[in-house]
């Protein structure tokens, strides 16, 4: 396979585009691989990536039940950013965003990542010392983090709605400048390349409909593409998280799934080069303008539990209410999309990078609506996990058993419940 | 919009009422070991399928119901009280006996 470069643009453009390779092979299964990942979303592609190139493991499948990216990878709102307060995500979130910013030099491939920051509004001084302590406790483990005062924000960012009379004032922001976007299609095909590169097989409309075990051993995979043993399994299947878990006949788990939808509006002249964060009295909401020039904006999940991948209509009130709350100038703007995906919402709100009760089973889940921006780290320890069996110190808490040890890590401090989390 | 029939109220859209949650967690004694603790505060089946899970009518009546939900398809198949002595009068109710 050739390296892309600016040179094969340009002479791919005066030959009429046919000096191109495939991106990555449609290889049939073998019977039995050193290491088989379910699900071919950004994490299961960052995993088997990892797993190639950081430890050198060559034998891997990565299978999908559809194709490569069509899960909450290809769904969600790309905001990346590493502010994170506790320990353990803190490292974690920081490490990713490192990653981030050579991705698309690591992986050959322009994943389109672009720091034009992450803005938070505040709105009451409460809310300042709040992020103060935030960003502060952040800067810690060298993540980057500023307060801005009201004129830095008017500075910035001109146009949103700095009334005095608007329900709740915008008084500054909490910004991490190295935060922003990605094109999350870009990375899960970078991330399939880059696997696929290095020998492993990714196998796309291969349902994985049973988990045979022999005691504590997962002998193999039954799929809709035959038989597929392995000698060790990750699961990295998000939202289907609890229906693999019950074909491994282990029993429940500290998760839910519940739906996010995602808003993207017809395309406009740029307006807007930052990700802005509304959250005050009850409003949850998240802009950014994508290279195309669409809105693309999100808010809270649907509140009910669902497998069903299709959003509902009070969501949509609430975030053109957010919408036209903080940048009036859209009022007039019309929704182009809107689509959902299913979330797997934890207990505490943080992920699961760990062993499970059987010897070669590893789980990867829990992301709640916050996997995007941590699809490189959490690729990287879960590769280190399986390749190692054991933890990285990193993600030692990002276990299934932490509920039972009292150590949950709960960013919003919601306590247990699934849907308050994100 | 999903359309829940409130008992006491009538038929009405979802966004009137709050989500609570699994229905079929049954907490234990306050002396249960902790691991049956863990078990019913930390852990859920989270059925692709059909469950019964616990709904508020927030701005309604602000009873607590019992919903019998498909979550893959969103068909609702039953609602009930949750409060089970409120269910058995009601019942009552309907079936012509007195509730007293
Ligand atoms: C609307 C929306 C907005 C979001 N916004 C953001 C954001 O702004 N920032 C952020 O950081 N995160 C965001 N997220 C969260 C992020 O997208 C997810 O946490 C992350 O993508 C999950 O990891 P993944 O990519 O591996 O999952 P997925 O892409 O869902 O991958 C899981 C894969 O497993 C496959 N699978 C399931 N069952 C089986 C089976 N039985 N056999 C084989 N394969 C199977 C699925 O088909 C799927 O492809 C958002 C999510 C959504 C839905
Ligand atoms: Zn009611």
């Amino acid at each position: 396979m050739k390296p892309y470069s600016a040179w094969k643009v340009f002479v791919n453009g005066l030959t009429g585009q046919k000096g191109w390779d495939r991106a990555w092979r449609d290889p049939e299964p073998k019977t039995e691989y050193d290491v088989v990942i379910v699900g071919a979303g950004l994490h299961g592609l960052a995993t088997a990536y990892y797993l190639a190139k950081n430890h050198g493991i060559k034998n891997i499948a990565v299978v999908e039940k559809g194709w490569l990216g069509g899960g909450n990878g290809g769904r969600n709102t790309t905001i990346v950013r590493s502010n994170y307060m506790l320990p353990g995500n803190r490292e974690f979130y920081e490490h990713s965003l490192k990653l981030w910013e050579n991705l698309s030099h690591d992986l050959n491939y322009n994943v389109m990542f672009s720091q034009r920051a992450h803005v938070t509004l505040l709105h009451s001084p409460a809310a300042r010392d709040g992020a103060a302590r935030r960003y502060n406790t952040m800067r810690l483990t060298g993540s980057d983090g500023e307060l801005w005062d009201l004129e830095t924000l008017k500075r910035n960012i001109p146009h949103l709605n700095y009334s005095a009379d608007a329900r709740f004032p915008i008084i500054g922001a909490m910004a991490q400048p190295r935060a922003g976007t990605a094109r999350h299609d870009a990375v899960a095909w970078g991330y399939a390349r880059g696997a696929d590169q290095q020998g492993v097989d990714i196998l796309q409309n291969c349902e994985v409909t049973g988990v045979a075990r022999n005691g504590s051993t997962v002998t193999g995979l039954q799929t809709s593409r035959g038989v597929i043993r392995a000698k060790k399994i990750g699961f990295a299947v998000a939202g289907n998280t609890s229906r693999l878990w019950r074909m491994a006949e282990l029993g429940k788990l500290p998760i839910e799934s519940h739906k996010l939808q995602a808003f993207v509006s017809e395309p406009l002249k740029p307006l807007l080069d930052h990700v802005v964060v509304f959250g005050v009295g009850g409003a949850h909401f998240y802009i950014s303008q994508s290279d195309k020039g669409g809105m693309v904006f999100g808010g809270d999940i649907d509140w009910y539990k669902s497998y069903a991948q299709r959003g509902n209509l009070p969501i949509v009130q609430d975030v053109a209410e957010c919408a036209t709350s903080i940048l009036p100038c859209l009022g007039r703007v019309r929704l182009l999309r809107h689509w959902s995906g299913v979330m797997d919402m934890s207990m505490d709100g943080s992920p699961f990078i760990c062993k499970t009760p059987l010897d070669n089973l590893y789980l990867n889940a829990g992301w709640n609506y916050g996997g995007f921006k941590a699809s490189p780290a959490s690729g990287w320890y879960f590769a280190d996990l399986i390749a190692n069996d054991r933890p990285d110190p990193v993600i030692a808490n990002h276990t299934l058993d932490r509920f039972a040890r009292g150590i949950n890590i709960d960013e919003r401090g919601a306590g247990p419940d699934p849907k308050l989390h994100g | 919009m999903l359309r829940i029939s409130c008992p006491f109220c009538g038929v009405r859209d979802h966004s009137e009422f709050s989500y609570g949650g699994d229905a079929s967690v049954e907490y234990p004694a306050l002396d249960a070991s902790e691991s049956e603790w863990v078990e019913a505060v930390f852990q859920r089946e989270n059925l692709d399928g059909v469950q019964f899970e616990t709904w508020q009518h927030i701005q309604g009546c602000r009873m607590w119901i019992v919903v019998e939900r498909d979550t893959r398809s969103h068909a609702i198949h039953s609602v009930r009280p949750a409060h089970e002595g409120i269910a058995r009068a009601l019942n009552a109710e309907q079936d012509g006996v007195s509730a007293s």
